[in-house]
């Protein structure tokens, strides 16, 4: 098995001298390709720094960040990010516009990726036309546009509707069968990762750093609902709430 | 899917299209709110211009000064009904508009590229950021000596105050938009591949173009502001201006033809404006910040 991204003791400080805060204390992850990996922490365990971090918008104040493959990996936030000025096919086009991909091409994979986000119909919409679960789908054909190996999440599903959410559990799932891809995906919700995850990654808070690691090997398609899914996440809860409590101490 | 892939129209608040059925009731809904829109702005504008005119008809029969020096809007109607007959008056209103345009121009051209570097550059914020602020406060008026001196009177000192006066607006208009993109995008924008000038052209331009649009607004006011004081002092012999046509009926005492050209300074003024907020309307219904209802 390859690797697609491998974290060695990164740290991440934010600020100077007697205000600094250790936002990541020496993280060391692997995700093998084809893996998705879900990172699961209470709010302020700078699951978003390590994202960024992997994505190449900061850099770490110490230890090293690789990733496979050239080109920096794509990368969704809660928020869909979308460009209001531009329309649906115009928002998924930019990338392919900043990668010099010629006009025709650039048409012809717009249609694709709408149509493998379910989404053909809405090419000529703006973003505030449409509703949360289709703004997040827009996002995420962004992404793919980007054509990289590697996918990273950030709590994307999080300010959506259940029923919505879960959707875009099962589109999501077929998309990275479909593509191959390598997937770290940041939520607090522990039911979200296990339903998605083959590996759960639990992190603490202040400083972030990796307490505890879960195989998910429950067979897919899966259901957020399912009685085994439901017991592998308390467990996971209880993990979390003990590392919770440990820190307010 | 069906919560989610609903077309928008259907919840009542958007009339764009989604089937045959749909769009007709949506069109006609459109006009008849359009009618009900346009009457809407429109009677309080009838309203407050006829209790002005009455105003002043009182105030002229009250005989509070002769009427040749302050007559009563009937004839001064008459001379601007008479004036809009006459080519001079347009040629002089086509002088007046040709200046404030070209000045405008100028004044966007370096207000735009003065904006954009203060707004990317530290050390040029803290160097002239504040500057550009109290150049902005300074009245356009105060540069007329220094122009005159530089310029003599000719057109080119007009055009130097209209810049003075405009450009600052039009870069704190630029700097405040490339100040207001919203960091997500940009870090949107930077994780999909636009790095350097593509992201400037990709996602800080287009983020910051209503805040820009602003800025041009208001530095189309104090251009207006600046040229009209300009043609005052500036006055070039045998070119009739809007300024030239004020201080002609000052001079000879005409003021009937004085508040005529006075209305139509203000409709010019009135004008534009109208097309500055067409563009702002635009930019924002198409980002979806325009509140459907209250259009």
């Amino acid at each position: 098995m390859s690797t697609a991204v491998a974290l060695e003791s990164v740290s991440m400080v934010y600020g100077h001298g007697r205000n600094a805060l250790l936002a990541l204390d020496q993280i060391s992850l692997t995700v093998r390709t084809g893996e998705l990996v879900c990172l699961v922490g209470a709010s302020g365990c700078g699951k978003s720094t390590l994202l960024s971090l992997i994505a190449g918008l900061d850099r770490p104040s110490g230890g090293t960040v690789w990733v496979d493959g050239a080109g920096t990996p794509g990368l969704m936030f809660q928020d869909p990010a979308l460009f209001p000025w531009l329309s649906v096919a115009g928002n998924v086009e930019l990338p392919l516009k900043l990668g010099r991909v010629p006009q025709d091409v650039r048409r012809q994979r717009c249609t694709e990726l709408l149509a493998t986000v379910h989404l053909s119909e809405f090419a000529r919409k703006r973003p505030h036309e449409l509703s949360g679960g289709m703004r997040q789908r827009v996002a995420l054909a962004r992404t793919l546009a980007l054509h990289t190996p590697v996918l990273l999440m950030d709590e994307p599903f999080g300010a959506l509707d259940a029923m919505t959410r879960d959707r875009l559990h099962d589109e999501l799932e077929r998309i990275w069968t479909e593509r191959g891809l390598t997937i770290v995906f940041v939520t607090h919700n522990v039911r979200e990762a296990v339903r998605l995850a083959d590996r759960v990654v639990l992190l603490s808070s202040r400083p972030g750093r990796v307490i505890w690691e879960q195989v998910v090997d429950l067979p897919r398609p899966r259901r957020i609902d399912s009685p085994a899914a439901a017991i592998l996440a308390a467990g996971i809860t209880d993990r979390l709430r003990a590392a919770v409590a440990c820190h307010d101490d | 899917m069906t919560t989610d892939c609903a077309p928008v129209p259907l919840d009542g608040t958007d009339p764009g299209p989604a089937g045959p059925n749909v769009l007709r009731t949506a069109a006609g809904r459109g006009i008849s709110t359009r009618g009900a829109r346009v009457w809407s702005s429109v009677w309080p504008k009838l309203l407050a211009i006829g209790s002005f005119l009455a105003f002043w008809q009182v105030v002229v029969w009250a005989e509070w000064r002769p009427d040749y020096i302050l007559p009563g809007p009937g004839p001064v109607l008459r001379q601007l009904g008479h004036d809009l007959t006459t080519w001079e008056l347009w040629w002089a209103i086509g002088t007046t508009m040709r200046r404030g345009l070209v000045g405008f121009a100028l004044a966007a051209a370096i207000g735009l590229v003065v904006g954009l570097a203060v707004a990317r550059n530290r050390v040029l914020r803290s160097a002239i950021g504040s500057m550009i602020t109290g150049l902005q406060t300074m009245p356009s008026i105060a540069w007329f000596p220094l122009a005159i001196l530089l310029f003599q009177i000719t057109e080119s000192a007009i055009l130097f105050v209209i810049v003075l006066g405009a450009a600052p607006s039009i870069a704190n208009g630029v700097i405040a938009g490339v100040d207001h993109v919203p960091p997500l995008l940009l870090r949107a924008g930077r994780n999909l591949g636009a790095r350097g000038i593509a992201l400037y052209r990709h996602v800080i331009w287009p983020a910051a173009l209503p805040w820009i649009a602003a800025g041009l607004k208001q530095g189309w006011a104090f251009a207006w502001r600046s040229l009209m004081a300009g043609e005052l002092l500036v006055i070039i012999a045998d070119r009739p201006s809007i300024g030239v046509r004020l201080q002609l009926s000052r001079e000879l005492v005409q003021a009937t033809n004085m508040i005529a050209t006075l209305i139509v300074i203000l409709m010019i003024g009135v004008l534009v404006d109208v097309g500055f907020t067409a563009i702002d309307r635009r930019l924002r219904a198409r980002r979806g910040v325009l509140d459907q209802t209250t259009r």
